[in-house]
């Protein structure tokens, strides 16, 4: 008697799940052109979340997406699942003594990391402070400076972007788990995972991630074809986005791109465990501090006074 | 080790470069080897682009402090001034140490050392100045004069770039 009503159950659940698929599936159909249907990947429905995908299923997202990209691109786009360096836990940090504004960082950061041109996105923000102002108020410091030459007098910058937290409350709040902190410190974000709620940015204390509101846009004579699964490589529209210290080029041995457009060597960058690195010499050495400290954040992103 | 260095500059690749980067840790004199890191400096100058003794060679040592109206128009001293005069840090094709011992133009920190020993020492460990290559292998420095004019050392006001377009006007 027991038996039966259960089997019954099961079985009713099964076709409405059936059925639920079919319609699924079948709406799914009628809304690709008839035309279209051979240009489309159903392989990017079945993708697994990036960190539980085995080494084979990578390669072949990869290979799929290398395709993808390339197309859309119209160059020869690479992308690299590069894992993090054992042993190597990235800090980076700014001179706010030296840094005069004049946001070489940005647009460099731009065309390293695909950003979108139109509708534009930076990854990097510069602030502009009064000197001997409460200086400390981020949200009313100016962003929007356009002087004919910079350093003004009486002013001071500070660019801000991804702060590394090592306690980082963009991660917690993901609902999706798209977003998590690599064993070397990046925070990064798989776009395929991400669905786009922006829980991240209202947690970000640093105004640090970025919304792709409308289709990005980058040129193709400008694009960057060195990319990594994590970092720089094409995004679609309704994806959040931010600074991943250019993943695809430190876990490559080399600086940041920031760090290496800076015209007066403002920025630092360094594996904060290797007791000789330029990071902990500054951090030993002179005077540091962090943004908004109190928030327990704990960014591995330093300002230094190198005087 | 000028031989090197010299097609080092020339030939301008990173590869070459590490030799001759090699080759003047080796040569250095007032520092120990240990002091300084492996340099790789673009563009090196040497004493061979100032051959300051093909023309004063024929010229007695004016040691006034003048305006230079016939040659070296374009320097202005502003690089304290009132306590110094090209005398007091060139001498032939050389550069002059306050100890009257001459060095190379490739090795030009080390007179801008003399003076500013605390900016020196944080540019050696890689924290005053550019550092570009690689994060943990070589890497390139720049020469103090590569990018402070060493007659007017401040550092010039450049151009920003174009400021964010406010989300007002993002379409």
């Amino acid at each position: 008697m027991d038996e039966r009503p259960r089997e019954s159950g099961t079985s009713r659940r099964v076709s409405r799940r059936a059925f639920t698929k079919g319609l699924a599936l079948g709406l799914g159909a009628a809304a690709i052109p008839a035309g279209a249907t051979a240009a489309v990947d159903w392989d990017i429905f079945r993708q697994k979340h990036f960190r539980e995908m085995t080494e084979e299923e990578i390669k072949r997202t990869i290979e799929r997406l290398e395709r993808q990209a390339s197309r859309r691109w119209n160059r020869d786009v690479r992308i690299s699942t590069a894992k993090a360096i054992p042993g190597v836990v990235f800090g980076a940090a700014v001179d706010a003594s030296r840094c005069i504004g004049c946001r070489r960082c940005v647009y460099a950061c731009v065309e390293e990391n695909n950003q979108s041109r139109n509708p534009q996105v930076h990854w990097i923000t510069v602030l502009r402070f009064r000197k001997g102002e409460k200086w400390a108020d981020l949200h009313n410091a100016e962003k929007y400076y356009e002087p004919s030459r910079v350093p003004e007098e009486g002013y001071f910058y500070l660019p801000v972007q991804c702060q590394l937290c090592e306690n980082s409350p963009c991660v917690k709040v993901c609902p999706a788990r798209a977003t998590w902190k690599e064993p070397d410190g990046i925070v990064v974000v798989d776009y395929n995972w991400c669905i786009g709620c922006r829980y991240c940015m209202a947690a970000c204390p640093y105004g640090a991630r970025r919304f792709n509101w409308g289709e990005p846009s980058v040129p193709a004579e400008e694009v960057n074809p060195n990319t990594h699964y994590l970092g720089n490589r094409p995004r679609p529209r309704g994806v959040v986005e931010k600074c991943t210290l250019c993943i695809q080029r430190v876990r490559a041995g080399r600086y940041p791109a920031c760090v290496e457009a800076c015209p007066v060597g403002a920025r630092k960058f360094g594996n904060l465990l290797d007791p000789r690195s330029e990071i902990r010499y500054l951090i030993e050495h002179k005077r540091v501090f962090r943004l908004k400290e109190d928030l327990n954040t704990s960014p591995k992103f330093f300002y230094f006074f190198s005087t | 080790m000028k031989g090197v260095l010299a097609t080092a500059v020339t030939a301008g690749a990173l590869l070459v470069g590490l030799a001759a980067g090699q080759g003047q840790t080796e040569g250095v004199a007032t520092e120990s080897a240990t002091d300084l890191p492996t340099l790789l400096i673009p563009h090196a100058l040497s004493s061979q682009s100032f051959p300051c003794s093909k023309c004063h060679r024929h010229l007695t040592p004016n040691r006034e402090k003048r305006t230079l109206e016939l040659a070296h128009t374009t320097i202005s001293l502003r690089h304290a001034e009132t306590q110094r005069w090209c005398l007091d840090c060139h001498e032939g094709d050389k550069l002059r140490l306050p100890n009257g011992e001459l060095i190379d133009y490739d090795r030009s920190f080390v007179l801008c050392g003399q003076c500013h020993g605390t900016i020196f020492r944080d540019w050696k460990v890689g924290i005053h100045g550019k550092r570009t290559g690689a994060w943990n292998g070589e890497r390139y420095f720049r020469l103090c004069v590569s990018c402070h004019d060493a007659h007017q050392p401040r550092y010039k006001p450049i151009e920003p770039k174009p400021a964010p377009v406010s989300p007002a006007h993002i379409k």
